[in-house]
């Protein structure tokens, strides 16, 4: 039996196949199956397919109770990314400002030393953690619930091509799969069995990113939640993790003094005296340009140039019209 | 008997001269016919032209009339043409000298009293009266001193038969008051009513100074329209050539105020987001200006964005991009001016409580991806200037008063006077933040140049020598924001 010829038969009858069935009808399948052929296919289309059987597959991921058959890449990386160190980032869809920055934070700091930053390509924190990645020019892999061919979302179509320019996109299903919601769990099974980390950066209650998290702890991983406020639902779920024993991140380096990995020493950007005194009042909560304005004493010309001083410096991003200082407090 | 007077038809925005010709044929069939290519409004006029020769106690010739509007081919709107027909007539039956109606441009409605009615487009029918080699202007007494600006003697007056009695020599016309400008001016919204908000006045210092297109973006209720309406204010009044520019326009819309013509403070139009595509762009049989051409040399202010239909605002790149509209009919091509400032504002999501800290926000991924991908990029990379106004705190709004709109005036003016003089240059260390921004922030070659210029107005406003670090920083703090879905 091929690897192949599962994930081909899994596609074509649109179930969830993992080991080789007993019924006829996939002895009649496997007869008529032109492996070849199939595997010319996907060449053309620039995709390849890496079985559980190839040496080539992520240790990792043979280490769950069920790994699929074989992964299907796109993207101009060696499948050898795959078994690269590797740190998933993932959560709520519909995120907040706060959920969404310390997404983008811990992509670019994770990346930045190496790691490979693992998602899923949805809305919110997933697509934050991939673009964190890219800005620190690292690698990342986004993992889909459908075929590699389909950009789902369709409003991250662009990431995806991004994403494919170093990184991969991939995917246990072969291209043309459609995305379905019983094949999420799936998905999720497979981001938290190539990481050796997963870290949940907010979910609700019933959230797809704690199956993700029952997934990486099931495969014996280490799972970090970033804590949020005990008021606001977008944190329940992440809030109860920490609760059942969850290791609370407060900064990157948690999640590298885990992996054995030394913390890169944290530069200090130089700050000019305005800039320092807006982080001061950001330390304590978000605040307009106005508010900054009249807690610093300075005038909004100041202000507007000291804000972009600290966004390119990475220490301060905005959201509709709020600034938050994004840099974990020590 | 035949007579002729001249008068004037507007195409788009200017004035094609038309000869009305009345001709005389004695009878006993009383007949009155109108040729010409006339419209509704136009051909009604048979009516009030009779009626209105009653009122002023003149004989209606008898037998059959024919006015003639050539050239026939032009097509004739409005209700302008009442008293040159009206004269016209009169002048065929000798009871006014011929000689002395083809001395004279003539434009007015008729009441059926007799009463002489102001119309629009006076100062182009008045320029073109000029450039027909005429002096004068026969026009009712409100359109005087708009006929004066295009430097013709008007004749105003309020009946038909002051008209004939001026005519005949029995009587001279009523004195004209000049409308150079200096009558009292109507006062803008001023600025110190706006408390808080210094972030969003900023912003609306700097594209006052450097006429940046500008969005205001944020919860409903924080004082962005309030914000917006104050921009005329503290933009420089026009200067003379312009202003006549404006006043044709408002001219022939019908907009001018009676008494003081001359448009000099910058237009501020605001179209309500229900208004067609025509309304805004200009348009119609025989086009007429729309808003955006109304708003030349001012302010064109669209309140929530988002909710005007697609096409109007992808309508609007062209004059973005041009300064001018262009309206092609079957008959020819007409070219309006509208050469605007766009200042517009928008929610931050359809529910409005994004941006507030004290409301949730219900919209859905869905609805809000559907609010936001109604703002095209390319429209959304025209404005230089994308401010995100959160709601102020309680204790904000409680504040002094702000800063008068007189103050930030005179900067303005010393600001657009410093443009006039040598292209500022940028300090190294300037260049050097703005390359890195553009890796860094991923900003497009618009977006960059953007930035550039915007940080050049904030160097003019500083009166500073050069375009330095500070002023590209705050340039690069009023980008476009992430959260407007432009990544």
């Amino acid at each position: 039996m091929s690897d192949i010829t599962l994930a081909a038969f899994a596609a074509e009858t649109g179930g969830h196949v993992v080991e080789e069935p007993r019924e006829l009808r996939f002895k009649r399948f496997e007869r008529g199956f032109d492996a070849a052929g199939f595997l010319r296919s996907l060449e053309e289309r620039d995709f390849r397919f890496v079985g559980r059987s190839s040496p080539a597959f992520p240790r990792l991921l043979l280490e769950l109770h069920d790994p699929p058959p074989g992964l299907f890449l796109r993207g101009a990386a060696p499948p050898e990314l795959l078994t690269r160190p590797a740190v998933a980032i993932v959560g709520a869809r519909a995120c907040s400002s706060y959920g969404a920055q310390v997404a983008r934070l811990l992509g670019r700091e994770l990346a930045a030393v190496g790691l490979v930053v693992v998602s899923g390509l949805a809305r919110g924190v997933d697509g934050e953690a991939h673009r964190g990645a890219l800005e620190a020019g690292g690698l990342t892999v986004a993992v889909l619930g459908c075929g590699v061919d389909r950009d789902y979302p369709a409003g991250h179509a662009q990431l995806a091509r991004r994403i494919c320019e170093r990184g991969l996109v991939v995917s246990e299903f072969a291209p043309g799969v459609e995305p379905a919601p019983w094949r999420f769990p799936a998905r999720n099974r497979i981001i938290a069995g190539l990481a050796a980390a997963t870290v949940i950066v907010e979910a609700r209650e019933r959230s797809g990113a704690l199956i993700t998290a029952d997934f990486a702890l099931e495969a014996g991983r280490e799972v970090f939640a970033v804590p949020g406020e005990i008021t606001s639902a977008l944190s329940a779920g992440t809030n109860g993790l920490l609760r059942l024993g969850a290791v609370p991140l407060t900064s990157s380096a948690d999640v590298l003094e885990q992996l054995g990995l030394e913390a890169p020493q944290a530069k200090t950007p130089s700050l000019g005296p305005e800039a320092s005194a807006i982080l001061t009042v950001l330390a304590k909560q978000p605040a307009g340009a106005d508010e900054l304005s009249r807690a610093t004493g300075l005038g909004a010309a100041a202000i507007a140039t000291a804000l972009a001083e600290l966004e390119l410096a990475g220490v301060v991003a905005e959201a509709d019209g709020l600034f938050r200082g994004v840099m974990p407090q020590q | 008997m035949l007579a002729r007077t001249v008068t004037h038809a507007l195409v788009g925005l200017d004035a094609r001269r038309v000869d009305v010709e009345a001709h005389l044929q004695g009878g006993i069939v009383s007949a009155f016919a109108l040729v010409g290519l006339a419209d509704r409004a136009c051909s009604e006029a048979k009516h009030r032209v009779r009626s209105g020769i009653a009122s002023a106690e003149l004989q209606w010739p008898g037998g059959r009339v024919t006015v003639n509007l050539a050239p026939a081919e032009l097509r004739k709107e409005g209700s302008g043409f009442d008293l040159p027909i009206a004269l016209a007539i009169l002048a065929a039956s000798r009871q006014v000298p011929p000689e002395r109606v083809v001395e004279h441009a003539a434009v007015g409605e008729l009441g059926l009293n007799g009463r002489l009615r102001p119309v629009g487009g006076v100062l182009a029918a008045a320029e073109g009266a000029r450039t027909s080699g005429l002096t004068k202007l026969l026009c009712a007494a409100e359109c005087a001193a708009e006929a004066s600006l295009a430097g013709i003697e008007p004749i105003a007056v309020r009946h038909l038969a002051e008209a004939v009695a001026y005519l005949r020599g029995e009587r001279d016309p009523p004195p004209v008051e000049s409308a150079n400008g200096h009558g009292p001016e109507r006062p803008c919204p001023d600025l110190a009513d706006v408390r808080g908000q210094e972030r969003a006045r900023r912003a609306l210092e700097l594209a006052a100074a450097g006429g940046h297109n500008l969005l205001l973006a944020g919860p409903p209720g924080i004082g962005k329209t309030m914000l917006a309406q104050r921009l005329p204010g503290i933009l420089p009044r026009l200067p003379p050539d312009e202003a006549l520019e404006v006043t044709r326009i408002h001219s022939v819309a019908g907009l001018l105020p009676p008494g003081r013509p001359l448009v000099t403070v910058p237009p501020f139009r605001a179209p309500h987001h229900t208004a067609s595509v025509s309304a805004i762009v200009g348009g119609g049989p025989g086009p007429k200006p729309g808003e955006a051409s109304l708003a030349h040399r001012g302010v064109l202010f669209l309140d929530e964005l988002a909710e005007f239909p697609r096409n109007a605002l992808e309508a609007l790149r062209q004059p973005l991009e041009d300064g001018a509209i262009a309206v092609a009919r079957v008959a020819g091509r007409i070219v309006f001016p509208a050469r605007f400032q766009l200042v517009a504002t928008m929610n931050l999501c359809p529910c409005g409580a994004r941006g507030d800290p004290a409301a949730e926000c219900t919209c859905s991924a869905a609805r809000l991806a559907a609010y936001r991908d109604k703002l095209s990029r390319a429209l959304l990379d025209r404005f230089d200037l994308l401010v995100t106004v959160p709601r102020p705190r309680a204790r904000e709004l409680g504040g002094e008063p702000g800063e008068a709109s007189a103050a930030v005036h005179a900067r303005v003016s010393a600001a657009r006077d410093r443009a006039e003089g040598p292209k500022l240059r940028r300090a190294p260390e300037a260049d050097e933040l703005l390359s890195k921004a553009v890796d860094r922030l991923a900003l497009s070659a618009r977006g960059r140049a953007r930035v550039a210029r915007v940080a050049r107005t904030a160097a003019l406003l500083a009166a500073a020598e050069e375009v330095r670090t500070e002023h590209v920083a705050e340039a690069l703090s009023f980008r476009s924001p992430s959260e407007l879905g432009s990544r």
